[in-house]
C-alpha cells in the first residue's frame, strides 16, 4: 500500500477545502438555521409531536443526513472530475498507485468534508431544540457510513461524467428528490398506505430511518433493515468502482 | 549494458479499431538523449503514454528498469517521470504544493531540500508560493519539470517540450535537458522539431504511422542517410551541363554560375575526383568549390516520404 500517496492525495483534496473554510462553515450553519426558523418555529410549532418528538427536533437527522448525502456526493464526483477536466489526471495513471489507493485518497477526503458538515449542523441543531441521542455509537457508525457511501457514489458520478452539467444531474435530479421524499421532514406513517408502499423503494428512507433511530429510538423501518441496506448500497458502489478500475472506463483508454 | 528502457512488439488499438502502434520495439540505454521524430498522428505520445501507465496496451511487452510495466507497475513507475505535451496544472494551486503533491504521489517522504534544489535550478525558487495561473507560459512549463523530478526519475518522458514556446525559451529548456543529462537522467523527448533533436539528442528515432523507421545515432544517421553536395561557382556562366559531362548527376544553378553535383558519402567512391579532372578536360575554369551536408530535416523528409 502507498500510504504517502494516499496522505498526498488526501492533503491535497483537503487543502481545497481550507481555501474555503468559510464558505464550507457557513453555507451549512445558514442553511440549517434557515431550515429551523421556517420548518421548527413557523411551521413546526403548527404541527404535533412526532412519534412523541417535537417536530424541531425529528427533522434534525434528515436534515444532517440531507446535506451529508449532497456534500459527500458533490465533493466526492468534483475531487475526481477536476483533474480529468484539466487534465492533471494523467500524474494519478502515471504514478506508482493502484486504484484502490486513489479511491481511498478522494473518498476519504470527501467523506471527512461531509462529516465536518455533519457534525457542524448537529452542533448547530443543539442551539435550536433539545437533541437526545439515544444510541450514540449507531448514531456515529451511521453517519461515517453515508458519507463514505455517498463518496463512493461521487467518486462513481465524477468518473461518469463528460461535463460538469452531467456532473449535477444525477445529485440534481435524483439523490436530492429521493432524500427530501425520503422522511426528512416527516414519518412514512404519515403517508397515505399506496405512498408508504412506494416510499419503501426508495433507499434514502432506510438511511435516515436508522439514523433517526440512534437519536430517537423509534424508526419507520428496523434498524437491522436499515444497516443492511447502506451495507449493500455500499457494496454495491465498491463494486462499480472495481468494475470501473478494471476496465479503466472513461479514465484510460 | 541492459536497455533501462525496453519495448518489445508494443501495440496499441483504439476503441474504433485506429492502430496507432504496430508492433513498436525499442532500448533505450541508460543516459542517452533519446529524440522520437515523427509527423503529427505518428504514434509517438501513445507510445509514451503505454510506457507511462496512461493508456493500455493492447499486446507486446514494455520494461522499466527490469520491471514490467503491468505486473510490476509500481517499481517501473517509480524510475519515470513524465512532462506531458499539454500544460495540465491545477490553476488555483501553489507552484511549492503541487510539487510536493507529485512528489506525494510517487510514494516519496517529504524532502523540501530537495524540491528546493529542484526549483532553483529551474528558476522557479522565487516563484514557489505563486499561484500556478499568475505563471507565464514557460513559467508554467518548468513546474511540469520539476513536478516530474520532484520523486528523483531514473527516465524522464518529455512530450513535445518545446511546442509552441519562443526560440529564447526553447534553447533555455535544451540547456536544462543537458543539465538533468548530465545528472545522469535517462532521457526520452518527442519532438517534431528537426532542430531540436538535432540539437540535444544522441540517437534519433523516427516514427510514422505507428511503426518505428529506424533508430541510429544522430551523427550516423547523417553520416549514413545523408547525402553531400559539392558546389562548384564557375568563372564563367554555362548555358547547360556539357555533353562530356553527361554521365554525372549534376545540375546548373544560379542562373548558370554554380554546378551542383550530389554524392553519397557512404558510397565506396563519390566520383569527385573524376569529376574535377573531367571539368578540367571539359575546358571549365572553377573559381570556388564548396561542400554542404543534408540537415536532419532532409533525411527525416526522405525517411517519412518513404514510409508513406
Amino acid at each position: 500500500m502507498n500510504w504517502q500517496a494516499i496522505k498526498a492525495i488526501y492533503v491535497f483534496e483537503m487543502a481545497r477545502f481550507f481555501r474555503t473554510l468559510m464558505q464550507s462553515f457557513l453555507s451549512p450553519v445558514l442553511s440549517t438555521s434557515l431550515y429551523f426558523v421556517v420548518f421548527g418555529t413557523a411551521i413546526g410549532s403548527r404541527i404535533q409531536e412526532v412519534d412523541g418528538v417535537s417536530y424541531g427536533a425529528f427533522i434534525v437527522p434528515g436534515l444532517i443526513m440531507l446535506s451529508v448525502m449532497t456534500q459527500a456526493t458533490a465533493n466526492a464526483s468534483f475531487g475526481i472530475y477536476f483533474p480529468k477536466f484539466i487534465g492533471t489526471i494523467y500524474e494519478l495513471l502515471s504514478a506508482p498507485i493502484s486504484f484502490l489507493e486513489i479511491v481511498i485518497g478522494y473518498v476519504g477526503a470527501a467523506a471527512t468534508k461531509a462529516l465536518f458538515i455533519g457534525v457542524v449542523i448537529l452542533v448547530t441543531a443543539n442551539f435550536f431544540v433539545d437533541l437526545p441521542v439515544a444510541h450514540p455509537v449507531a448514531m456515529v457508525a451511521f453517519l461515517v457510513l453515508t458519507c463514505f457511501s455517498f463518496a463512493l457514489l461521487g467518486f462513481i458520478i465524477g468518473i461518469w461524467a463528460g461535463n460538469f452539467e452531467q456532473l449535477q444531474l444525477i445529485p440534481l435530479l435524483i439523490i436530492t428528490p429521493l432524500v427530501f421524499l425520503g422522511g426528512s421532514f416527516y414519518s412514512i406513517s404519515m403517508l397515505p398506505p399506496v405512498w408508504q408502499t412506494i416510499t419503501m423503494f426508495n433507499p434514502v428512507v432506510y438511511l435516515i430511518s436508522g439514523f433517526r433511530w440512534a437519536f430517537f429510538d423509534a424508526a419507520d423501518v428496523p434498524v437491522g433493515v436499515s444497516l443492511l441496506a447502506i451495507g449493500l448500497f455500499t457494496l454495491i458502489c465498491v463494486g462499480i468502482i472495481g468494475w470501473i478500475f478494471k476496465t479503466g472506463w472513461r479514465i484510460k483508454p | 549494458m541492459p536497455a533501462i528502457v525496453s519495448a518489445k512488439d508494443v501495440t496499441k488499438v483504439y476503441e474504433g479499431g485506429f492502430e496507432a502502434l504496430k508492433g513498436v520495439s525499442l532500448d533505450i540505454q541508460e543516459g542517452e538523449i533519446l529524440a522520437l521524430l515523427g509527423p503529427n498522428g505518428a504514434g509517438k505520445t501513445t507510445l509514451i503514454s503505454v510506457i507511462c501507465g496512461m493508456v493500455s496496451p493492447s499486446g507486446g511487452k514494455i520494461e522499466v528498469g527490469g520491471h514490467d510495466i503491468l505486473t510490476d507497475f509500481r517499481a517501473a513507475r517509480r524510475l519515470i517521470g513524465l512532462v506531458p505535451q499539454e500544460i495540465n496544472l491545477e490553476p488555483f494551486e501553489k507552484v511549492m504544493n503541487t510539487v510536493r503533491f507529485s512528489r506525494g504521489l510517487f510514494g516519496k517522504p517529504k524532502d523540501e531540500a530537495l524540491l528546493e534544489k529542484i526549483l532553483r535550478s529551474l528558476s522557479l525558487w522565487d516563484k514557489k508560493d505563486n499561484r500556478i495561473m499568475e505563471l507565464s507560459g514557460g513559467m508554467k512549463r518548468r513546474v511540469l519539470i520539476a513536478k516530474a523530478l520532484s520523486h528523483e526519475p531514473r527516465v524522464l518522458f518529455l512530450d513535445e517540450p518545446t511546442a509552441g514556446v519562443d526560440v529564447e525559451l526553447r534553447k533555455d529548456m535544451w540547456e536544462i535537458v543537458e543539465g538533468l543529462r548530465q545528472d545522469g537522467v535517462t532521457i526520452i523527448l518527442t519532438t517534431h522539431y528537426i532542430e531540436e533533436a538535432e540539437a540535444i539528442a544522441d540517437r534519433v528515432g523516427v516514427i510514422t504511422g505507428g511503426e518505428i523507421l529506424l533508430v541510429r545515432r544522430k551523427d550516423e544517421l547523417i553520416q549514413q542517410m545523408g547525402k553531400k553536395e559539392l558546389r562548384i561557382d564557375l568563372s564563367a556562366s554555362l548555358e547547360a551541363v556539357p555533353d562530356a559531362l553527361g554521365g554525372y548527376e549534376l545540375r546548373l544553378e544560379d542562373e548558370g554560375q554554380t554546378l551542383v553535383y550530389q554524392y553519397d558519402t557512404s558510397g565506396e567512391r563519390t566520383g569527385i575526383t573524376g569529376l574535377l579532372s573531367d571539368l578540367a578536360k571539359a575546358g571549365i575554369t572553377l573559381k570556388d568549390v564548396s561542400t554542404r551536408q543534408s540537415s536532419l530535416e532532409e533525411i527525416f523528409v526522405g525517411l517519412v516520404g518513404e514510409g508513406s
